[in-house]
């Protein structure tokens, strides 16, 4: 039996993981990175509209800051994000982008002088200044006061993950692609590893490291209609999940995307609206005016995926029941525009639907309606992206250090998933340098042969059911019962179904005997994992008896902060459990920078208050107000509301053009 | 709807070459077409109903992670990008790409071979320069920007590889794909690299003279690159490197 020995390993190699290996790297450790696919193919690079950052540059983005990134970023959460990371993060963004910059991410750049664009659906001329050429561009996204998300066209994770890989190779870091990790190594709370299964030969072996680092994305495809790749299964959360020790955090926060295409559920970018499309209804009626006054199409994901079903239940959809959808329109757009920015927009539709985007009219219009998008739930960490196993981390979409909350912004995730590659990377680099392996080979070898049996033990099951049925059965469960709008009754009933559903994956047959090339062997082992994530989610849904964020509760309308302003905290104590256990951490309102309130988009008067939140805003404004008065600048200020943690290098100033900062 | 939907046959080139009894089969699979199919769909369908033991690689099925380059009725192409009813007679004859190590069936391994190429061209910025990161990033004609982002849009699926005939003639050729990539990082302003040092890579007939401008490359990319004219670039320039 192999075993593979190195300090740090890295599990997924999408933005989040590879930029970890980076970080590791520039520490001089030895990293080698798993992937299931050879990682430029990661899903990191479907992400379309861009990265949030900061910069300030373009004419609509002057005078941000991370201040208006913290606070955006926040009220996107609807309060359920952990605010020390929302301030790590957007401290950190602006450095991200410029250190891809210089990896060569071609993002685009502004030109001086006038360029017309659509805002509010009328056409606008918009004049940047000289002292601005080519600086990063950004466009409008949801939810943000300003024009943020920098891009590079409609290909911006495609770019940056490039970059990233690229910058892998140079540093020679090894980088093995068809492995897929399916358990962790773990001694005395403290983990060394993985077992690996080559998806080429079948064969079984052990990677033992310092540190282990899970960064595998998300887990949409426990749902059927989801933009995710086919890989999004969610395995790396039942790695984590599987130890008995760490968490999964809220992982019924799960968002659903207002613009994929019908019927392929392939991802429409928030960019047709940011950069002025609109949603029009049966009649061609723009409806989202009437819903969001203010914010339009650009409230937050989840405000405008329910209010397109609202409308579409009130029968304005196109089409009948199930199958109704909405029309996406950024014909009015102009062409030159479509085919410079929006160009894998335009292709996506062609190809997939055979509609030219930029013709005019309706003839251009795209059928859409939301679909499973981002997970914000994920393996539960401290904010250095450690779990409660020691030597165990995790990154990006994978985790839950928790800076979406209950709704990620649009732009916020290659932006996580990069960021926190650089922030949690050096903190789980840190770990490898100060900690050895301490296992026997022996230990290791059990640890392969116990999931050769495992293996063994599936097929020689012989039962009635069908893996591939269960697994069919759980997304529409998924789909029907724990999707936009989420009931007490329906919840209940997912719980149940998708329990009988786990039990039933022990009831299988496998057809073919061999242990490679065994489609039906490889879904029998991965199945059951995600019917637990499934039931993570349901029952974390069934029990969170309030709305906030994605999850929303027809039964219980409003977002509760007098009983529902903590975290779920998930976790599958014993192998024999069928259902998971669930912890809640409370959020502290005390020493929140930003109390909870009012988002600014979607109902209002529809929040359940918690005293202590009065008395903080009352605490932050005198605090900020004496602070004024004394002449204190803005980090002061915010340094003295909210003191966190972060690496030097990342909490160092960001400077801006004409130091408009 | 359902009764009309005519019946698909999908021949499959089986061929698995880790298994020493297993010889190239062509075999046949029949069902039932559904609106919008994309090989994707009928790919995953054969596999789930049909032959467990059929493999493919699918990975975005958006055409984005560019995972699924297959030769469908002898043209190199993006499965998932393939729709069933642009075929008038039902019949699609699946083969894996050549010029590749193949895995099993449909699957070939383009990620070694780009990892390959990565390495030999210096698919990265070589720079001697250190940025500080929290400093106004560098100033980039934006014409530029977007030139050099045309050329970074290749999503190494591998097409391009499979449709070219030097290839064939030359297997150490770098193919279209490695010469946008040397183009691509040339017109980059981040790059420090002058003609002489892309010279050093890809001056000589396994590179940039190697091509015979036969543009099955261009014919066949599913991003819609210009090769042809990208190529033509370089080898004017490397043609100055070797009478310099």
């Amino acid at each position: 039996m192999k075993i593979h020995y190195c300090d740090a390993l890295v599990i997924g190699g999408g933005l989040a993981g590879l930029r970890s290996a980076v970080a590791a790297n520039d520490k001089g450790l030895n990293v080698t990175v798993i992937s299931m696919v050879p990682v430029k193919r990661s899903h990191s690079a479907a992400a379309q509209g861009g990265m949030q950052a900061s910069l300030g540059n373009s004419k609509m983005s002057q005078g941000d800051n991370e201040d208006l990134h913290f606070t955006d970023t926040v009220k996107g959460s609807d309060w359920g994000c952990d605010q020390e990371v929302a301030r790590m993060f957007v401290n950190t963004a602006p450095k991200a982008i410029r250190e891809l910059a210089s990896w060569g991410v071609p993002w685009t750049r502004i030109k001086e002088g006038a360029r017309t664009a659509i805002i509010n659906a009328e056409k606008t001329t918009i004049v940047e200044d000289p002292d601005v050429n080519g600086l990063i561009h950004s466009r409008d996204f949801g939810g943000t006061k300003k024009w943020r998300t920098c891009y590079s066209a409609d290909a911006t994770g495609h770019s940056m993950l490039f970059g990233v890989a690229n910058e892998a190779l140079k540093r020679e870091i090894e980088i093995q692609d068809r492995k897929e990790a399916i358990s962790l190594i773990h001694k005395d709370d403290q983990c060394y590893g993985a077992v690996v299964r080559d998806l080429i030969t079948g064969e079984l072996s052990a990677y033992v490291a310092k540190g282990t680092m899970i960064a595998t994305g998300g887990y949409g495809r426990i749902y059927r209609t989801t933009t995710n790749a086919v890989i999004c299964e969610g395995i790396g959360h039942a790695l984590a999940l599987e130890t008995g020790k760490v968490a999964l955090g809220n992982m019924e926060a799960v968002q659903f995307h207002p613009t994929p295409i019908v019927p392929s559920g392939i991802l429409l970018t928030e960019g047709c609206r940011g950069d002025g499309g609109v949603l029009r209804d049966k009649d061609g009626h723009r409806f989202m005016p009437d819903y969001e006054p203010e914010k339009k199409e650009l409230a937050s994901r989840d405000v405008v995926a329910r209010r397109m079903m609202e409308h579409i239940k009130k029968g304005k959809g196109v089409g009948d029941g199930k199958e109704s959808y909405v029309w996406l329109d950024i014909s009015i757009l102009g062409r030159e525009h479509i085919e410079r920015n929006l160009r894998d927009v335009q292709d996506i539709a062609k190809t997939f639907n055979g509609i030219d985007p930029a013709d005019e009219g309706k003839a251009g219009w795209m059928p859409v309606h939301p679909a499973q998008h981002y997970s914000m739930g994920g393996i539960r960490t401290d904010r250095t992206g450690q779990t409660r196993r020691k030597g165990l981390f995790s990154a990006g979409e994978a985790a839950c250090w928790d800076l979406h909350g209950f709704n990620r912004l649009g732009g916020n995730s290659v932006s996580e998933a990069v960021v926190s590659g650089m922030i949690i990377g050096s903190y789980f680099a840190d770990h490898c340098k100060t900690n050895d392996i301490n296992i026997s080979t022996n230990y290791v070898q059990e640890a392969i042969r116990m999931q050769d049996l495992e293996l063994d033990r599936i097929l020689t099951l012989e039962g009635p059911e069908d893996i591939f049925e269960i697994k069919a059965r759980m997304q529409d469960i998924m789909d029907n019962k724990v999707g936009v709008f989420r009931n007490g009754i329906e919840l209940k009933e997912a719980v149940t179904e998708l329990e009988e559903l786990y039990l039933k994956t022990n009831e299988i047959t496998i057809k073919a005997k061999n242990k490679i090339h065994n489609d039906e062997l490889t879904e029998a082992y991965r199945v059951p994992k995600m019917l637990k994530i499934a039931l993570c989610v349901a029952k974390g849904a069934r029990d969170r008896t309030e709305s906030r964020g994605a999850h929303y509760r027809e039964d219980y309308e409003k977002r509760d902060d007098e009983n529902w302003l903590s975290r779920t905290l998930a976790y599958w104590r014993s192998e024999s459990d069928t259902l998971p256990e669930l912890e809640y951490e409370p959020l502290d309102i005390t020493t929140m920078e930003l109390p909870p309130g009012f988002r600014g988009y979607g109902k209002r008067g529809n929040i359940l208050e918690h005293p202590d939140s009065a008395i903080r805003q009352k605490e932050v404004d005198s605090i900020r107000s004496k602070m004024v008065r004394e002449g204190k600048d803005r980090i002061e200020i915010q340094e003295a509301i909210m003191p966190y943690e972060l690496q030097r290098e990342y909490k160092a100033l960001n400077y801006r053009v004409g130091d408009r900062t | 709807m359902k009764s009309n939907a005519r019946e698909l046959t999908i021949s499959i080139l089986k061929y698995n070459p880790h298994n020493s009894n297993s010889r190239p089969t062509m075999i046949e699979y029949k069902l039932k077409e559904r609106p919008g199919m994309s090989l994707f769909l009928a790919l995953t369908t054969i596999r789930e109903k049909l032959d467990h033991d059929l493999a493919f690689d699918f990975v975005c099925r958006a055409g984005i992670c560019g995972s699924c380059g297959m030769l469908v009725n002898g043209k190199p192409q993006l499965a998932c990008k393939t729709q069933t009813k642009d075929y008038k007679n039902g019949k699609i004859t699946l083969m894996p790409m050549p010029a590749f190590e193949i895995i099993k069936d449909l699957s070939v391994d383009t990620g070694k071979w780009m990892n390959g190429m990565s390495k030999r061209v210096g698919s990265w910025i070589h720079t001697s320069e250190s940025t500080d990161i929290g400093k106004v990033e560098r100033r980039i004609d934006p014409e530029v920007a977007y030139d050099t982002f045309e050329l970074d849009r290749c999503i190494e699926c591998g097409i391009c590889v499979a449709s070219c005939a030097t290839k064939i003639m030359r297997p150490e050729f770098v193919g279209a794909v490695g010469l946008n990539r040397v183009v691509r990082f040339s017109i980059d302003p981040y790059d420090e690299r002058t003609d002489a040092d892309f010279y050093e890579v890809i001056g000589d007939d396994d590179g940039i003279f190697g091509c015979m401008s036969l543009m099955g490359c261009e014919d066949h990319c599913p991003k819609e690159i210009p090769l042809q004219q990208k190529i033509a670039y370089m080898r004017r320039k490397m043609v100055n490197q070797r009478s310099t």
